[in-house]
């Protein structure tokens, strides 16, 4: 048996794939919710009933893709660039701090709209700084990234820890550890009234257009590409591995840092050490389910939000724990790289 | 400042760095063995979560603490097996494979531990190992409870750090790992099967690194609850390359990192007026440190990451 290079991809196949191997996730995930003692049919429908039964529901699943969306372009431009950063989590939170430091005091008085931008660029340049020492280290001494950006997202997290229970404490949040919030003029405005979604949806799915742009319509998204392909290649066609990598992290740790002063400013005001239930892991899945593809981080973002928003729903209805959303994501990330692997290869015997 | 020293005298300090170093040296073993074999096995975080989980898990369930341990390996050697189907005839990449395997290994663990356990305020205990002081060396001043006096699956991790030392350098079966993870076509040249000696190196890698993980519930702790391996799978794979794939310098390296671990905890109550999450930070932004230092001496091995197929080049 052996794996051979199909010349083209057939489109039913490319299109099919994804879906299959998403069903193939559901059918695999239904055999540990038949553990649990649950009818697997019926906790898929309390899961779906849970993420799109009602206006609440709708509004609460879109509100928790707006951060995968960004965090999932973050591993989708780097990943296209065979650069791991899988440190996302870290980066969202130094995003989502900049935010509050910012956005505390400095920018109040500011005209709104003004104040908001000033506080979004701030958190996607904490993200973006977060990636510079990794990517150095990567093409300076070859250290991998991977661990690197891993190993900073704990510090961070850490970090987090120190100012909000340092310098950025809330003293009137009667001794819980949080940080100060930001200005009540420079929050997110809402896109339905009385729900947390807020328009931050709409930046993200802004961010993964201009990202689709740049991937496929400028000369650095064609580097990228020719980057990721093959580095030996590319550095014999001119491009520069380096600068290439270092222009890709920026712009890979400035999603993740967008995300988390999206986060900040569109739901709590404040941050805290759970500000993020793992958004930054959760989007390399949300970048592999769409095949690193812009456009596709889209709709693998609201598939990941609805498997999250529906799972409490599911465990309510039937008693599962609420960790199945994890699991559903994390064994569609592997069906999803199987099928993948089938739509570029065929089996010859 | 003085007071920062003595500490240093202590043999409880020494004995906490056997101890803490003890998961370190079984995982950043497991991934040795997956790399000398031409895999990078980036599920380690998970398969130790998992191991901790099953070996509690059984223990919890009425089985001994010998079974949980085995447990643990049995499960770490099956999602070995799953990585290494992905990774090696497949030739999936190993760096996405293996983060999809660290997601799932965890997940799952936490999804089957609150399946079958009934968490209240606080996380059910069972009895885990205890120190086994060896008759008569466990008396030697200072050495003897530092050396002599710890828990069972510490000796094991120490033995298998020679034993694996051992087999990769003199055995014949060490030496087919080695070409695996150097040139997989002169294995092939040999008349053996390079894919399946990857398959084996990655089965036999993950499930010492079950067994890290299961040392932290059936030893160090006595529970298990969400996110306990806290990066130490991490930190392992940060410890090959520090030791340049070597199983020797792997255990140095473990200790050296175990020893910065146990000192900034004594350190915290010592020294006043720093946060303590500074002292957290130190045993992560010290892996970065190290991996840079040494990054430049350590070859890995020359097929690394790079899938074997029969006639391609």
């Amino acid at each position: 048996m052996r794996l051979e290079r199909r010349a083209d991809v057939p489109l039913a196949l490319a299109a099919t794939a994804p879906l299959g191997a998403i069903l193939a996730a559901l059918a695999l995930s239904g055999v540990l919710i038949a553990a649990a003692g649950a009818n697997p049919l019926e906790a898929y429908a309390a899961m779906l009933h849970g993420a799109f039964g009602s206006r609440l529901a709708i509004t609460e699943t879109l509100a928790r893709a707006t951060p995968l969306i960004l965090t999932g372009l973050a591993a989708a431009v780097a990943f296209r660039a065979r650069l791991w950063n899988i440190g996302g989590e870290g980066q969202l939170y130094m995003g989502a701090l900049a935010a509050v430091w910012l956005g505390h005091s400095a920018l109040v008085g500011l005209p709104p709209a003004l104040g908001i931008l000033v506080m979004m660029l701030a958190g996607m340049a904490a993200g973006a700084a977060l990636l510079i020492g990794p990517v150095i280290l990567r093409v300076r001494f070859g250290v991998d990234e991977v661990v690197t950006t891993l190993l900073l997202n704990f510090v961070v997290i850490l970090f987090v820890g120190m100012m909000i229970e340092g310098p950025l404490r809330d003293p009137l949040a009667f001794g819980w550890p949080q940080s100060v919030p930001v200005d009540d003029g420079l929050l997110l405005p809402k896109l339905v009234e009385r729900t947390r979604l807020h328009i931050g949806l709409l930046v993200a799915a802004g961010a993964a257009l201009v990202v689709w742009v740049i991937a496929a319509r400028t000369v650095f998204g064609m580097r990228t590409r020719a980057a990721g392909l093959s580095p030996r290649a590319a550095a014999f066609a001119g491009v520069s591995l380096p600068r290439t990598l270092v222009g890709v992290g920026l712009l890979s740790g400035a999603l993740a840092g967008l995300a988390g002063a999206i986060e900040v400013a569109g739901l709590k005001g404040y941050v805290t050490t759970d500000l993020s239930p793992g958004y930054g892991y959760a989007g390399i899945v949300v970048a592999m389910l769409a095949a690193l593809n812009p456009i596709g981080v889209v709709a693998s973002a609201l598939f990941v939000a609805v498997a999250f928003v529906g799972a409490d729903a599911m465990s309510r209805a039937v008693g599962t724990p609420s960790f199945i959303a994890d699991v559903i994501v994390s064994v569609s990330l592997l069906t999803m790289l199987v099928a993948l692997l089938f739509t570029s290869y065929r089996i010859r015997r | 400042m003085s007071e920062a020293l003595e500490i240093l005298g202590t043999a409880s300090l020494w004995a906490a760095v056997l101890r803490i170093a003890t998961p370190l040296i079984l995982g950043a073993l497991g991934a040795l063995i997956c790399e000398r074999a031409g895999v990078l096995n980036l599920g380690i975080e998970g398969i130790m979560t998992l191991g901790a989980m099953v070996g509690w898990l059984t223990v919890f369930l009425g089985a001994d603490l010998w079974t949980g341990i085995a447990a643990a390996a049995f499960f770490g050697a099956l999602f070995g097996l799953l990585h290494a189907m992905l990774t090696v005839p497949l030739g999936l990449s190993q760096h996405v494979a293996g983060l999809g395997i660290t997601l799932f290994a965890s997940s799952l663990s936490y999804y089957v531990y609150r399946l079958v356990v009934d968490v209240g305020a606080s996380p059910p205990t069972i009895e885990p190992f205890r120190p086994l002081a060896i008759a008569g060396l466990s008396d030697i001043p200072f050495l003897g409870p530092v050396l002599f006096a710890q828990t069972a699956p510490t000796y094991l991790a120490l033995a298998a750090v020679a034993i694996t030392a051992y087999v990769l350098a003199r055995t014949p079966l060490g030496l087919a790992v080695r070409m695996a993870g150097e040139n997989p076509h002169a294995v092939e040249a040999q008349g053996l099967d390079p894919n399946a000696i990857r398959t084996g190196a990655v089965m036999v890698g993950s499930a010492l690194m079950a067994v890290g993980g299961a040392f932290l519930t059936t030893a160090a702790f006595n529970s298990f609850f969400p996110h306990m391996v806290q990066g130490r799978g991490w930190i392992c794979i940060a410890l090959v390359v520090f030791a340049a794939w070597r199983p020797g310098k792997a255990l140095l390296g473990a200790l050296l990192f175990a020893f910065f671990d146990a000192y900034q905890l004594r350190l915290q109550h010592v020294v006043q007026g720093l946060p303590y999450q500074v002292f957290l930070m130190a045993p992560y932004l010290l892996s970065i440190l190290a991996l840079v230092l040494v990054s430049r001496r350590g070859r890995a091995p020359e097929a690394l990451m790079t899938p074997y197929r029969r006639g391609e080049r």
